[in-house]
């Protein structure tokens, strides 16, 4: 058989047996083949789309956590803040009234004092009074028996009275 | 991996100096060489082996049709030599003949087709059928395990399917790619398994043979310009931006092209393959024309360096005439714009 020259035969075989082997392949073969392979593209980026859309949802749902938790710091802060704030003002007030109650009793107490003091005046006044009555009367009994003190005192007497 | 190749290699080198070494024994210069082309060349019967001087063949059927005698089947040990195994116009059978370069003939130079199961047609089987097992074993894999990663002749088949599907038809065809897809991949397989199990010593040259790459290349261009669009038509009939005097060139040259594009696909299939093996049988050769023991050294490692090429050349070959298939029903198919041009 020539080099270059077909064989009928062979162009016969080959003509049928390709095509048959084309049809049987084509039915049996790379239809559900192909078809697979598609179905598993697609559900390989199925989920590579599904997986980048979790991963899109866990950094939304993170940032939404650290914004809850600034959120929450914030807060706590403000809190904080406002207690200190509170207790300070507390303390401040307590000192104040403190300050004034203080105050108040001591000028009470001030007040009582002079009452005190002005009462204790006034007794030791009429006790000088009285006791001074008492001497008087022992001092005259004692020295007006006389004419001469008698004088005196009267002279005594005027001259102050002068003097006031 | 690599030993292991070299190693392959080598076995199949001394595999093929075994299988022909008979040839060898020849006294004449020129039958020292004639077993190159009686390999490279289709036959009747299917030489595997020649033990001493017992010949060691596959008996194949011949088919012939006439027109007169209708369909006769025959073997091809009806047509020679029992001996010898050599075919001669001696050896005549029923009005038929084999003669010595295998070519049937008939004694009364009647008219006949022949449908005979030669050498290739049977190496056309096997490659068909072990194609067969394999695309078959690989899609049943998905019928029963759905969408999963493959395994088995699934692992095997699905990187050349998808190869072909992505790297061949989406890029050559285009968007309409897919409807192609099924005839890019069979050929594909076909035409790699043809090459490689042609290279296993005492395998047949099939995919090297005019009349196997003929049909695929006609095949492509059928399915090439049955699918011609409108553009494709109008660029070979009104070739658009030329002058209408110059049309008168341009349209010859273009319906020229139609069958030049199929033809290159089949002389380039069947000449890369023949050459490879010429090349191997080529340095088989030389160690016994010079009949030296430091030649048959060389020779069989060039020959395993050769072979090593052929199983590039295999896998290049199939693709090439994937890709050049895909791009010429690429071309047919395209909805393309004569602005871009």
């Amino acid at each position: 058989m020539d080099l270059i020259t077909p064989g009928t035969g062979l162009i016969f075989w080959q003509l049928f047996g390709f095509l048959g082997l084309l049809f049987i392949l084509i039915k049996f073969a790379w239809k559900p083949m192909l078809a697979a392979l598609d179905e598993r593209e697609s559900s390989i980026e199925n989920a590579l789309k599904a997986a980048e859309t979790a991963r899109n949802e866990m950094a939304n749902l993170k940032a939404e956590n650290e914004k809850l938790l600034a959120d929450a710091r914030l807060e706590r802060d403000t809190i904080l803040k406002k207690a200190q704030d509170a207790s300070v003002k507390m303390v401040d007030d307590a000192k104040a009234d403190a300050a004034k109650v203080g105050a108040q009793m001591i000028e009470n107490a001030k007040a009582v004092i002079e009452t005190e003091k002005k009462a204790a005046l006034a007794d030791v006044k009429n006790q000088v009074a009285t006791l001074s009555l008492e001497i008087t009367e022992k001092l005259l009994r004692a020295n007006l028996s006389d004419t001469k003190s008698q004088k005196d005192l009267v002279e005594g007497f005027v001259n102050d009275l002068k003097l006031n | 991996m690599k030993r292991k190749i070299l190693a392959l290699s080598l076995l199949i080198s001394a595999f093929l100096l075994v299988f022909n070494s008979s040839t060898f024994a020849a006294e004449q210069e020129e039958d020292k060489t004639s077993f190159i082309m009686h390999h490279v060349k289709d036959s009747h019967e299917w030489h595997l082996v020649t033990l001493g001087h017992t010949h060691v063949t596959l008996p194949l059927p011949v088919i012939v049709y006439s027109g007169d005698r209708g369909l006769e089947f025959f073997t091809s040990t009806d047509f020679q030599d029992h001996e010898t195994h050599q075919f001669g116009e001696q050896y005549a059978h029923e009005g038929y003949y084999i003669d010595e370069h295998d070519h049937l003939g008939r004694v009364d130079h009647g008219s006949f087709i022949e449908f005979s199961i030669t050498k290739n047609v049977v190496m056309l089987f096997i490659v068909l059928i072990v194609v067969a097992w394999m695309a078959l074993s690989a899609a049943s894999f998905y019928k029963k395990n759905g969408a999963v990663a493959p395994k088995g002749a699934a692992a095997i088949i699905e990187p050349i399917v998808i190869f072909v599907r992505d790297d061949i038809a989406k890029e050559a065809i285009g968007p309409q790619y897919k409807r192609f897809v099924p005839y890019l991949i069979t050929l594909f397989l076909f035409v790699w398994f043809g090459n490689l199990l042609g290279l296993i010593p005492g395998a047949a040259n099939m995919t090297g043979n005019i009349a196997v790459t003929l049909v695929l290349a006609v095949l492509t261009f059928i399915i090439t310009n049955v699918n011609g669009n409108k553009d494709y038509w109008k660029h070979v009939f009104m070739t658009p931006g030329v002058p209408p005097l110059m049309l008168l060139i341009i349209v010859p040259v273009e319906i020229i092209g139609l069958f030049t594009k199929p033809f290159a696909l089949m002389v380039r299939l069947f000449v890369a393959i023949t050459a490879g093996h010429i090349v191997i049988l080529g340095f088989i050769a030389l160690a016994f024309i010079f009949e030296s023991y430091t030649i048959g050294v060389a020779s069989t490692l060039m020959v395993t360096f050769i072979n090593l090429i052929e199983l590039l050349v295999a896998t290049i070959q199939a693709y090439v005439f994937t890709l050049f298939s895909a791009m010429y029903i690429g071309s047919a198919v395209a909805e393309h714009t004569h602005a871009d041009h």
